[in-house]
């Protein structure tokens, strides 16, 4: 391993992290500008242009509000609930196929910090880890709102978590991939996989808002019932962390939908690009294409989150298991049959 | 004409508790209409006033900080009779009475005037029974036409006389406009 | 014959190995000896993750998450779950009587004896690995493989977890009254 490969991948590594962190900091005031728009109101406007410094300004809130730790039987766990929620939060984007390549300094660089051939799983199991830091930090915070937000968050994360890898499953038997990387390119010129699994990218949406804990599933932070759910009793940046994770959790499932079924970095007419103006422009406006659907979807789930109210618990539960279940399996047939349509049209003689 | 047919607002909608089809209990349908009516919102203009730029256009009976009035010649109204503290309900006003000097006859009314005003702003409840009862038409809550600044400290709600009585440039030209009319 | 590991001359992944299993005997162990039931539920969340680091140094990459995701991710969120809905206290220990602590403590050496006397008489595997030149760890290989070769183990699996879907649905499920 030569020490040029070393600094690629650091570099890479740090400006994804960096776009995370920067994504999910300018999420928190799209969110409040989307809320305050859907609402004829204007958001925030008084922290620079726009209110473009905002999130500088609930930051500094936040790191200077007072770190309170409540009476608890642990308090190391009470610390390392948000610790995880943030680490799950900012480890997905690892896998993530930014663009497909630069060619700088005579060499290519991968634009994505690692390839791995089992990229999809990498995220699900990073997504289903996730639930821990909700887990520890509810049940350390000794508070029954806490507690029940924790107990919610759980169950509902893990019953969705089926469906959402079984919808998963019929865009699998296609790609014949989990290679993030390889699934980007085999939708390169507008042969999108929503177009083919648009069940699949139905149900994944769905689920998506309910692993993220965003409204209409947002049952395990609701104010009307548990006051502020798991994080009833975390202040300062501890609470600012779980904020922040959700915000982070926001970009990478926005960022996960768009690689699945909207092409990734790909983009009409990439390949002509390549040809006529070189592999880097060609990838630079892979990566503007990327970040515009992410965009897209980051400002869906706001779109939704102050269209839709929250769903009760028992509706939640039969939805998940009664409905998505069932049609994911479904799915998964029509996947089947309409693959193999060959073989069975020979088989029964046609 | 039947009860049940009567609408008074004109708005009577019928609940109807009939059997959803398999389309609307899909809810993706419903679901798709409230996309379109939020995002219809995110378009229109903005309802919004921006407070300390811009300032809503009070109505004529807004009852603000209370002001007390001088005459056209400059000379303050009140008295210190102390009927507006009597009426008051939430007993925000306090005063203290002094007879007038022969060099301040330029500065005040008549011969008795009130040398401590002070409201507690944090009492007051804006109801403007002081304006009622004052027979010297001294204390006025519609005048100011300005809202009652926030502040840190509660002693900075008492507001004195230095506050409340009405600058004297602003009664002399009233007094101006007066004459012009 | 016992091999007796090089410490001077190791390297990175044996480095990596003796820090994995220390972490995932220890942590095996605090699952068994911490009072709490949350902090043994924790312990052994982490002894889980040091397994899948263990398949990571086998190069299984496919096995590590899919074992993350299924122990990790799943069930011991569900144990998590029960435990803190039962509300266990150190409190409600049941004091077990001394002949079963005795006997539980007769079967276990007899069970390390038994598995000490099985790892010396192994037999280290001679020889090179044989490389085929496929990726074992892409799921087209590893689905041909369940599919082809496991077939019959691989369907018995599934037709187990059905069973016991159904059989929990079938718990679950309300008696009906009878009119």
């Amino acid at each position: 391993m030569d020490s040029t490969f070393i600094i690629e991948k650091s570099v890479v590594i740090l400006v994804v992290f960096a776009v995370t962190m920067i994504m999910a900091m300018y999420s928190t005031w799209a969110e409040r500008k989307v809320a305050a728009y859907l609402q004829d109101r204007v958001g925030p406007n008084r922290a620079g242009w726009g209110g473009l410094l905002q999130p500088l300004a609930d930051g500094m809130k936040l790191f200077s509000k007072e770190e309170f730790i409540p009476n608890t039987p642990n308090k190391f766990l009470f610390v390392v609930g948000p610790a995880i929620a943030m680490s799950t939060a900012l480890m997905t984007s690892a896998v993530i196929p930014w663009g497909d390549k630069l060619h700088l300094f005579g060499r290519d660089i991968l634009l994505q910090a690692t390839d791995i051939n089992i990229g999809l799983l990498y995220f699900f199991g990073v997504v289903s880890v996730g639930v821990y830091g909700i887990m520890i930090g509810g049940w350390a915070s000794n508070s029954k709102f806490s507690l029940m937000g924790a107990v919610r968050a759980a169950s509902q994360m893990v019953s969705y978590e089926i469906a959402m890898g079984l919808s998963m499953i019929a865009l699998l038997m296609m790609t014949g991939s989990l290679s993030l990387r390889e699934i980007s390119m085999q939708q390169a010129e507008m042969n999108w996989n929503v177009f083919y699994q648009p069940l699949s990218f139905l149900i994944f949406l769905i689920c998506a808002f309910a692993e993220t804990n965003r409204t209409p599933f947002d049952l395990a932070e609701c104010e009307t019932e548990l006051v502020g759910g798991y994080h009833t009793e975390y202040s300062s940046m501890k609470m600012g962390f779980y904020l922040f994770a959700e915000y982070a959790n926001m970009f990478i499932s926005a960022t996960i939908i768009s690689v699945l079924f909207f092409g990734g970095y790909n983009y009409p007419g990439m390949q002509w690009m390549v040809e006529n103006a070189g592999v880097n422009p060609a990838n630079v406006l892979g990566m503007v294409v990327l970040f515009a659907k992410i965009c897209f979807f980051i400002f869906f789930y706001m779109w939704v989150r102050w269209t839709i109210p929250r769903f009760r618990y028992d509706q939640l539960m039969h939805l998940g298991w009664k409905i998505l279940i069932p049609l994911s399996i479904i799915n998964i047939m029509i996947t089947g049959v309409v693959m193999l349509r060959g073989e069975i049209a020979a088989y029964l003689g046609f | 004409m039947s009860i049940e047919t009567i609408s008074l607002s004109g708005r009577k909608k019928v609940v109807s508790n009939k059997e959803m089809t398999f389309l609307e209990r899909l809810y993706l349908v419903a679901i798709f209409k409230g996309l379109v009516i939020t995002i219809k919102h995110f378009f229109r203009r903005k309802k919004t006033i921006h407070y300390p730029e811009q300032v809503r256009v009070r109505s004529d009976v807004y009852r603000g900080q209370h002001q007390l009035k001088r005459d056209e010649q400059g000379r303050e109204n009140c008295t210190a009779c102390g009927l507006c503290a009597l009426s008051c309900p939430a007993e925000a006003i306090t005063m203290k009475a002094e007879e007038r000097k022969a060099n301040e006859k330029h500065l005040y009314r008549e011969e008795k005037y009130a040398s401590i005003y002070e409201i507690n702003m944090l009492r007051c409840i804006f109801c403007g029974l002081c304006e009622e009862a004052c027979p010297k038409d001294a204390i006025y809550l519609t005048t100011s036409k300005v809202l009652v600044p926030s502040s840190y400290e509660r002693e900075d709600f008492i507001f004195g006389k230095d506050k409340l009585v009405m600058p004297l440039d602003v009664a002399m030209k009233n007094a101006q406009l007066k004459n012009a009319n | 014959m016992i091999h007796i590991p090089d410490f001077a001359n190791a390297n990175a992944i044996q480095i990596t190995f003796c820090i994995l299993a220390f972490i995932t005997v220890i942590t095996a162990f605090l699952t068994i000896f911490s009072r709490n039931p949350i902090h043994s539920a924790i312990y052994l969340v982490i002894c889980f993750f040091s397994i899948a680091g263990h398949y990571l140094l086998l190069n299984a990459q496919f096995l590590a998450i899919v074992h993350i995701i299924v122990y990790s991710g799943a069930i011991m969120i569900l144990f998590l779950f029960t435990i803190m809905l039962m509300n266990l206290n150190e409190k409600h220990e049941v004091h077990k009587p001394r002949i079963t602590r005795l006997g539980a403590i007769v079967s276990f050496c007899l069970i390390c004896i038994v598995l000490i006397a099985i790892f010396i008489n192994s037999k280290p595997i001679v020889g090179e690995y044989d490389s085929t030149g496929e990726d074992f760890q892409s799921i087209k290989v590893l689905g041909k493989i369940l599919l082809n070769e496991y077939m019959v183990p691989f369907e018995f699996a599934s037709i187990l977890l059905l069973v016991a879907m159904i059989g929990t649905v079938l718990l679950s499920k309300k008696e009906k009254l009878k009119k």
